[in-house]
């Protein structure tokens, strides 16, 4: 997903830093975004979990940028997050911890300074906890729960804070997951949507948009009958 | 993880496998037998078709480009029209490429494919100077012409038998224009074509579309197109002089659906008047874009529907230069006497090629298809006979029939090749349907 959203950057003519674990993979993604869009991209070394570290990544940005895009994420087998504690926290600090220790930091950057974006890949498992990935699903709506507080926080300050809430998306956290067809969604489709909800300072986007009728429709179903569901 | 239905180009054969989308390299690890990469499923039969068949259209970055030589590095699922919708407005072109964009690099390599230049610029292979394979080991090595070229020799033309191909490294061909400066000639049969094939040697660019039912002195009734890039010059008074190296990949036409197989006898009269009409039309020279110069069929996106739900088989033979006349007269014969016309038939002379188990030698190569209706085998096998009798030899990017014995008579070097895949891939983890039919694995 963060590729697609690169590649739509790309397209539009901003210069990148593409931040993960895996610096030899991105730094292919940045040698393609440099030839295809004659751009200027930049690969760093960054470890989500590795909190210690985030201050540093931070103050190393040279330039700082205007945008931020939190796309980590880490889905988890929720078979194994219930029982090894390890794998719990694995995935509460990727999709959580991690990457709120790293947004604070330019959260209080952009608010300084008066200006800046930041956008926020959650997901639609955080509007209700489900049997079936409730790990997965708390961290995200932990994460939910943080881009809307700092929204409020530094919508006041001129910076814009979105946050996106994805449903099925085609992408390597899904493979070998059984997905409805008709609702998984293309990542370059979907790095479209968020690239317009950006530029159009959205507040919240679903995406694709039907994702918010049916997520309204499984909040609204009554506990006594959800505890019965397996969806 | 579940079976998939899959088909390549041709439509037929029809397998079920179970197919890894390879998007980042790596991902694969190696499967005991019955494993074959696959790009854009351009090849016409059974080349990519296998119980695993890994999908390596999501690997598709480009790596580096150095803008003075024009050597371009990218992942093996690149596709060619990605490469000319990012390097055509930049000024520059494919060294070789067959008619169709819609192929990835890693196929270009595997099929070693050829277009029309290959009498000047031989094949795609001749282009690339690295690549990087994922052996059956799960190793992944460089090769080139001075680095393990046992490997990388047999992996051009080696139809992804020796591994799966991850990068390559080749030239671009730099350009003025995306323009073409065409000319097209009749000729009235096929001793005048050959004419005209012999005098165009200096020309970059040439084919002949031929009339596969004209019989008699018509006999090999076609037309030859021959063409140049054009330079700045050759655009200056014409609407394009300001935008020279003008590209876009929009605007393509679909055939959404199969045709009913009923459908095709009308249909192949409208494209044979058409085909006339172009001929009449077409006389002299002209200034044309690139794309429906290299790519006519591209602007109707899968084409090959029109067969119908039954598909067609294709047909390319070769045969060598000193028996093209006699052969071609004698298959073409064949064909009018039987009234099989395909409505596109490509004629070309190849020039000289060294290589392993390339398709390209030097002389004549006719390229026909054939919507599969009953009798077609037995027909298809009446021509194998003639093309064998003349020395000649297949394609196996267009095959999905030949039995082993008269596919392997036309490459000598093929037991020289499958010695090399038994060093890199000793446990035979690299198959496909084809190879297993021509029992080359």
């Amino acid at each position: 997903m963060a590729k697609a959203l690169a590649v739509e950057f790309a397209k539009e003519g901003f210069n990148l830093q593409l931040a993960g674990r895996n610096v030899e993979d991105i730094g292919k993604t940045a040698a393609d975004l440099q030839i295809r869009y004659e751009i200027k991209v930049e690969t760093l070394y960054l470890d989500v979990l590795k909190f210690e570290t985030h201050p540093d990544f931070f103050n190393n940005l040279n330039p700082k940028p205007e945008v931020v895009v939190a796309a980590a994420g880490l889905l988890g087998d929720q078979k194994v997050t219930e029982r090894d504690q390890s794998a719990t926290l694995r995935v509460i600090n990727t999709n959580f911890t991690g990457i709120v220790s790293l947004l604070n930091e330019f959260a209080n950057y952009f608010e300084n300074q008066g200006s800046g974006s930041i956008i926020g890949i959650s997901s639609v498992a955080g509007d209700r906890g489900r049997m079936k990935n409730y790990i997965y699903g708390a961290a995200k709506a932990g994460f939910t729960a943080y881009l809307s507080g700092l929204r409020q926080r530094l919508s006041k300050k001129g910076v814009e804070v979105l946050s996106v809430q994805p449903g099925f998306i085609n992408t390597k956290m899904l493979q070998g997951v059984e997905t409805p067809k008709p609702l998984t969604a293309e990542p370059e489709q979907v790095a479209k949507m968020i690239y317009n909800g950006f530029r159009s300072k959205k507040h919240v986007i679903y995406t694709p948009g039907y994702w918010r009728v049916i997520m309204f429709i499984v909040r609204s179903i009554p506990e006594r009958i959800f505890v019965k569901l397996d969806l | 993880m579940s079976k998939q239905k899959i088909s390549n180009w041709g439509g037929y054969p029809v397998v079920e496998s179970e197919i890894i989308k390879m998007n980042h390299p790596g991902t694969f690890s190696g499967k005991r037998g019955d494993t074959i990469a696959r790009g854009l499923g351009r090849s016409y039969g059974d080349s990519s078709l296998a119980e695993t068949i890994v999908d390596v259209t999501g690997m598709d970055r480009f790596l580096a480009f150095d803008d003075k030589t024009g050597v371009l590095r990218c992942e093996a699922g690149v596709s060619f029209a990605t490469i000319l919708e990012f390097f055509v407005p930049k000024g520059w072109f494919l060294p070789v490429t067959p008619g169709t964009k819609f192929i990835t690099v890693g196929g270009a390599i595997a099929s070693d494919v050829h277009g029309k230049n290959h009498h000047k610029e031989v094949c795609f292979g001749n282009w690339v100077s690295e690549m990087k394979i994922l052996l059956a080991s799960g190793e992944t090595v460089l090769c080139s012409p001075t680095e393990k070229s046992d490997l990388f020799y047999a992996t051009i033309g080696g139809m992804g038998l020796t591994g799966i191909i991850l990068e390559a490294e080749f030239a671009l061909k730099k350009i003025e224009t995306s323009f073409i400066k065409q000319e097209a000639l009749p000729a009235e049969n096929l001793d005048t074509v050959m004419r005209l094939f012999d005098e165009s040697k200096e020309f970059t660019y040439s084919v002949a579309w031929i009339d596969c039912l004209a019989k008699g002195k018509n006999l090999g009734k076609s037309i030859l197109f021959r063409g140049e890039h054009a330079n700045l010059i050759d655009i200056k008074d014409t609407p394009f002089a300001n935008t020279p190296l003008f590209y876009h990949n929009k605007g393509m036409l679909g055939v959404p659906f199969n045709f009913p197989s009923g459908s095709l006898n009308s249909l192949t009269i409208k494209l044979f008047n058409g085909f006339y009409y172009m001929m009449n039309k077409m006389k002299g020279s002209g200034i044309t874009h690139l794309d429906p110069f290299f790519y006519p069929l591209d602007a109707i996106a899968n084409w090959n529907r029109i067969y119908g739900k039954k598909g067609f088989l294709q047909y390319q033979f070769v045969l060598p230069l000193s028996n093209s006349r006699d052969g071609m007269r004698e298959v073409l014969q064949a064909i009018a006497v039987e009234g099989r016309g395909s409505f596109l038939a490509v004629l070309k002379l190849f020039g000289k090629q060294e290589s392993m188990i390339s398709f390209p030698q030097e002389g004549y190569t006719l390229a026909l298809d054939f919507p599969i209706m009953p009798g077609l085998l037995k027909f298809l096998t009446k021509l194998d006979e003639i093309v064998l009798k003349h020395g000649g030899r297949f394609y196996f990017t267009k095959d999905s029939r030949l039995d082993p014995d008269t596919f392997k008579k036309g490459y000598p070097r093929l037991a020289e090749f499958l010695e090399i895949k038994k060093k890199y891939d000793p446990d035979g983890v690299f198959s496909s349907r084809q190879s297993k039919r021509l029992e080359l694995t």
